[in-house]
C-alpha cells in the first residue's frame, strides 16, 4: 500500500479534527479534570463519536463495525493526541475489540463486538501487574475447579477501569513468569464477587484502575480463546496497541510542536522575537525532521496491521521506540522554548507532557522497546 | 502480451547478451565507478566496452529525450529496464556529475543549441563534467562567491580561483559559477557557464584529503576565455540554476543514508558476542546501535513516503527538505559504529587485513558528507526559514 492516504482518509482525519478540537480539546480536559471527573472523559462526547461510527472503526462489518481499518483508527487517534481527546478510543476500540477480534469464539465476537461498536459496551484489558510493562513476566493465577475458574492476584494501569463494564483479565493458567505457554485470558464483569476496582489519578487526567482479585469464580465460557493459548493473540494486540499509541503520540508531538513554533513567532526578548535566534531555529529545525520521520513510521505500521504483514512485531516496536523518544523531545522542547509561561498550569502546554509521559508508558515505553527492536533484529 | 511485458523480454534478453560477465558485479566503491572523458580512468577494458552498447542504446540516461542521447523511455520502462539489470547484478554503465548534476539543469534552463551541443556527449560518456561552486571564501555562503568574469564581446574572460572542485584534474569541461556584476546583491550578478578546462589559463592542484583520497582539487583561472554560447540561462540569473543544481545534489549525498547490507548489530556480535539471552554482550554499544538502525529504518520509511507523495500528485513535500541533513548525519553515525563494532580491524590504514584500510578511509571520508554540498548546519537554516517560517535574525 502506497504511503499516502486515499480521499475516505483525508475526509474522515478533517471530520476527526474539526470535531475533536470543538469537543475534546485542552479546554474540556480541564474541565474534566477541575470538577474531578470519575471515569475522566464526558459520556456525551463519547455518545457522540460513536455515532460517528468511531467506537466501531476498525471492526469489520460483519461485526456491526465500520471495516476502515486501524489504518482509519491510526487516524482519529492522531487527531486525538493532537487535542488531548479523554475517552475509551484507546482502552475499548483500540485494545479490547482488537483482543476479542484475535482470540473471541465466533459467539463470543457476535455477543460483544457489536455492543462495543455502538458504543454501549465498555470493555478494557487488565494486563500490568508491576511498575513496567512486561507482559510474560505475569503471575495472575486461574485455576480450574469443575465448570469453573477461580482467580487469584492484582492488576495495575488498567486504562479506564472505572467505567468499564467487563474486564480481560489475563492470568496463569500454566506456566511460569516468562513462559508465553500458559497465558489465559478471561472476560470478567465489574461487579464480580471478590473484584475490587481502584480509580487511580495518574499526571493526565486520566482514569486508570487498581484490581484485586480475590477468589474471583468465573464459569469456563468467560474463557477468551484456547486455555494457555492467549499469547500470540495477545502479542499481536499489544503491538497493535502500541502503534495506536504511536499514531496519538505524533498527534500530540505535532501539536505541541506547532504551539512551540507560533510561540517563537511571537515571543519578543533583546528587541526580537526569539525565533529570530539561531540557537532555537537550529532544535527547531531538528524537531521538525524527527516528527517527519515519526510520521513515515506511523503510517508503515498502521499499513502494516492492515495489510497483515509478517514482521508487525518489529514494526510495532519500531514505531512505539520511535516516537516516544519524539514525543519526550517534542514536549520538553516544548516546555523549555515557552520559558515560564511554561511551566504555569494556567497555560495549556503543560498538559501535553502529562499525556505524553502516560501514553509513552502504556503497553511499554522507549527502553522497552527499543530493547525489543535490537531483539527482533538479532542483536 | 502487453507492451510492457514485451519490453521486459527484449531487454533481458539484449542485456544477457551484451552485459559483459565482468560488469555483472558492484563496483568495488567509488574509485571504481566509469565516469568517461576524453582520457577516461579505467580499471576494467570491459568498462568502456559496457558503456558504449548501453549509450548506444540511449541507456545510459534512459528517461533523457532521444535528440539528446536518451532513449524517451517513459517511468515504467526506466524501472523494468533498472530491474533486469539488478537481476544480473549488472553496475551502472556509466556515473557521472554530467548526469546527476550539469544533465538535469541543461535540460531545464539550457536552450535547444545547448542541449544538442553538451547532452549527447554527456550521454555517450564522451565528456567528463566537473562542478566549479566553493571558492576559498565561498563555502557555505557560496553566493558570496568572486570569480571574475569581464565581459569581451563574444566570450567572458575569468580569473579567480575554486576550491572543492571534484576531480577537477580529471574532467573536461567545468559547469561554473562565476560574477558577472558586482554592483546588485550577492544572489543578483552570478552567472552560470560552461567552459573546456583544457583552455589556456587554467590549472588544478589536487587536495589530499584525512581519507587519503583526493577527489578535491583547487582550481585556478588566469585570462581564461568562456564563449557567451555557452551561458546557460540569463546573465546574471545564475543562481537560480546553481539552487536547483544543488538540489540534485543533496539528494544524491542524501542517498548515502540508505541502509547498508549487513547490519552493525551482525557485525558487533561477529566481533563482541552476546550474551544467554542473545543480547549484544556490550549493552551500551547495543543501545547505540540499536538507536542507529532504528532511526536508518525510519529514515527509509519517509524516503518511501516522499516518493509515494510525489507519484501520488502531492508534490515534493516538506519531509523532502530533511533528507540531506539527516541522511549525511546517519552515515556518519555509521561510520564511528563501523569502528567500535570492528575495534582494531577497523583502525588499519592499508594491507590486506585490513581489507585494504576500506572502513577508516570510509570513516574518515564521511565526515564531509555534513559539510559539502550545503553543510548540516545550512540545512537547518534553510528548514528553520523556508520550511517553519522563521525570520531571519
Amino acid at each position: 500500500m502506497a504511503l499516502v492516504l486515499n480521499e475516505e482518509q483525508a475526509m474522515l482525519k478533517e471530520a476527526a479534527a474539526g470535531f475533536l478540537a470543538e469537543k475534546a480539546g485542552v479546554a474540556q480536559l480541564r474541565e474534566l479534570r477541575d470538577s474531578g471527573n470519575e471515569q475522566g472523559f464526558s459520556s456525551d462526547v463519547w455518545g457522540e463519536m460513536a455515532q460517528m461510527g468511531w467506537a466501531g472503526i476498525a471492526i469489520p462489518e460483519e461485526f456491526g463495525g465500520l471495516g476502515y481499518g486501524y489504518t482509519g483508527l491510526g487516524l482519529v487517534l492522531e487527531q486525538a493526541g493532537r487535542n488531548l481527546s479523554a475517552s475509551p478510543l484507546q482502552s475499548t476500540v483500540l485494545v479490547a475489540a482488537t483482543l476479542i477480534g484475535e482470540l473471541g469464539s465466533e459467539e463470543q465476537k457476535q455477543q460483544l463486538l457489536p455492543a462495543i461498536a455502538s458504543g454501549e459496551l465498555l470493555v478494557t484489558l487488565a494486563l500490568q501487574e508491576g511498575s513496567h510493562h512486561a507482559p510474560l513476566q505475569s503471575v495472575a493465577s486461574a485455576v480450574r475447579d469443575g465448570d469453573e475458574f477461580v482467580l487469584n492476584g492484582s492488576k495495575l494501569m488498567v486504562l479506564d477501569a472505572s467505567s468499564a463494564a467487563t474486564f480481560i483479565v489475563i492470568a496463569r493458567t500454566g506456566g511460569d513468569p516468562g513462559d508465553e505457554q500458559g497465558l489465559s485470558a478471561f472476560l470478567v464483569d465489574a461487579g464480580t464477587a471478590g473484584l475490587t476496582v481502584a480509580r487511580r489519578s495518574l499526571v493526565d487526567s486520566r482514569n486508570v484502575g487498581a484490581l484485586v482479585l480475590d477468589k474471583v469464580r468465573i464459569g469456563s465460557d468467560s474463557l477468551l480463546g484456547a486455555e494457555g493459548q492467549a499469547w500470540p493473540g495477545l502479542s499481536r494486540t499489544l503491538d497493535i496497541a502500541n502503534i495506536g499509541l504511536a499514531a496519538e503520540l505524533l498527534g500530540l508531538s505535532a501539536e505541541a510542536f506547532e504551539r512551540t513554533v507560533a510561540y517563537l513567532k511571537e515571543r519578543k526578548q533583546f528587541g526580537r522575537v526569539i525565533g529570530s535566534f539561531q540557537g532555537l531555529q537550529h532544535r527547531a529545525a531538528e524537531l521538525f525532521a524527527e516528527l517527519e520521520l515519526g510520521r513515515s513510521i506511523v503510517l508503515q505500521a498502521l499499513h502494516a496491521v492492515d495489510d497483515g504483514e509478517a514482521d508487525l512485531a518489529l514494526m510495532a516496536s519500531a514505531a512505539k521506540a520511535k516516537l516516544c523518544e519524539v514525543a519526550q523531545r517534542a514536549t520538553n522542547e516544548a516546555i523549555q522554548m515557552h520559558g515560564g509561561i511554561g511551566m504555569t498550569d494556567e497555560y495549556d502546554i503543560g498538559f501535553f507532557i502529562k499525556r505524553a509521559r502516560v501514553a509513552q508508558h502504556t503497553f511499554g515505553d522507549y527502553n522497552y522497546h527499543l530493547d525489543r527492536f535490537a531483539l527482533l533484529n538479532g542483536f | 502480451m502487453s507492451d510492457l511485458e514485451q519490453f521486459r523480454q527484449e531487454t533481458r534478453a539484449w542485456l544477457e547478451e551484451n552485459c559483459p560477465q565482468s560488469m555483472r558485479t558492484p563496483a568495488k566503491g567509488f574509485d571504481d565507478f566509469y565516469s568517461g572523458g576524453r582520457n577516461p580512468e579505467i580499471n576494467h577494458p570491459d568498462q568502456k566496452l559496457w558503456c558504449d552498447r548501453m549509450a548506444a542504446r540511449g541507456w545510459t540516461v534512459p528517461h533523457w529525450p532521444k535528440e539528446y542521447g536518451g532513449a524517451g523511455l517513459g517511468k515504467e520502462k526506466v524501472k523494468i529496464l533498472r530491474e533486469e539489470m539488478a537481476r544480473i547484478n549488472a553496475r551502472s554503465p556509466l556515473d557521472s556529475f554530467g548526469i546527476s548534476m550539469l544533465g538535469p539543469a541543461l535540460l531545464q534552463f539550457g536552450t535547444e543549441e545547448q542541449k544538442l551541443e553538451h547532452l549527447p556527449k554527456i550521454a555517450r560518456g564522451e565528456i567528463r563534467w566537473c562542478q566549479g561552486y566553493s571558492e576559498p571564501n565561498a563555502g557555505s555562503d557560496l553566493a558570496s562567491l568572486a570569480t571574475k568574469a569581464e565581459d569581451k564581446g563574444d566570450h567572458y574572460l575569468i580569473n579567480g580561483q575554486k576550491i572543492w572542485t571534484s576531480y577537477a584534474d580529471k574532467a573536461d569541461w567545468i559547469f561554473c559559477l562565476v560574477r558577472t556584476d558586482n554592483s546588485g546583491s550577492k544572489h543578483e550578478g552570478i552567472s552560470f557557464v560552461l567552459f573546456d578546462m583544457a583552455s589556456p589559463g587554467v590549472t588544478t592542484r589536487p587536495i589530499k584529503l584525512i581519507s587519503g583520497s583526493s577527489p578535491f582539487c583547487e582550481t585556478f583561472f588566469d585570462n581564461v576565455k568562456a564563449y557567451k554560447s555557452n551561458l546557460i540561462g540569463e546573465e546574471g540569473k545564475g543562481w537560480a540554476i546553481a539552487k536547483y543544481l544543488l538540489t540534485h545534489e543533496r539528494e544524491m549525498i542524501s542517498g548515502f543514508g540508505a541502509a547498508p547490507k549487513k547490519s552493525v548489530g551482525q557485525m558487533a556480535l561477529e566481533t563482541i558476542g552476546s550474551d544467554a539471552s542473545g543480547r549484544l554482550a556490550n549493552g551500551v554499544l547495543r543501545q547505540t546501535i540499536a538507536q542507529y538502525q532504528l532511526d536508518t529504518m525510519v529514515f527509509g520509511a519517509t524516503m518511501a513516503r516522499v516518493g509515494d507523495e510525489a507519484k501520488a500528485g502531492q508534490g515534493l513535500g516538506a519531509a523532502s527538505s530533511i533528507f540531506k541533513y539527516y541522511g549525511t548525519e546517519l552515515n556518519k553515525r555509521r561510520n564511528e559504529l563501523n569502528l567500535a563494532a570492528l575495534g582494531e580491524q577497523a583502525l588499519g590504514w592499508d594491507g590486506d587485513e585490513y581489507r585494504g584500510g576500506v572502513v577508516s578511509r570510509d570513516w574518515l571520508r564521511s565526515k564531509g558528507n555534513s559539510i559539502e554540498g550545503g553543510t548540516s548546519e545550512v540545512q537547518l537554516n534553510i528548514i528553520a526559514k523556508r520550511v517553519l517560517g522563521l525570520p531571519d535574525a
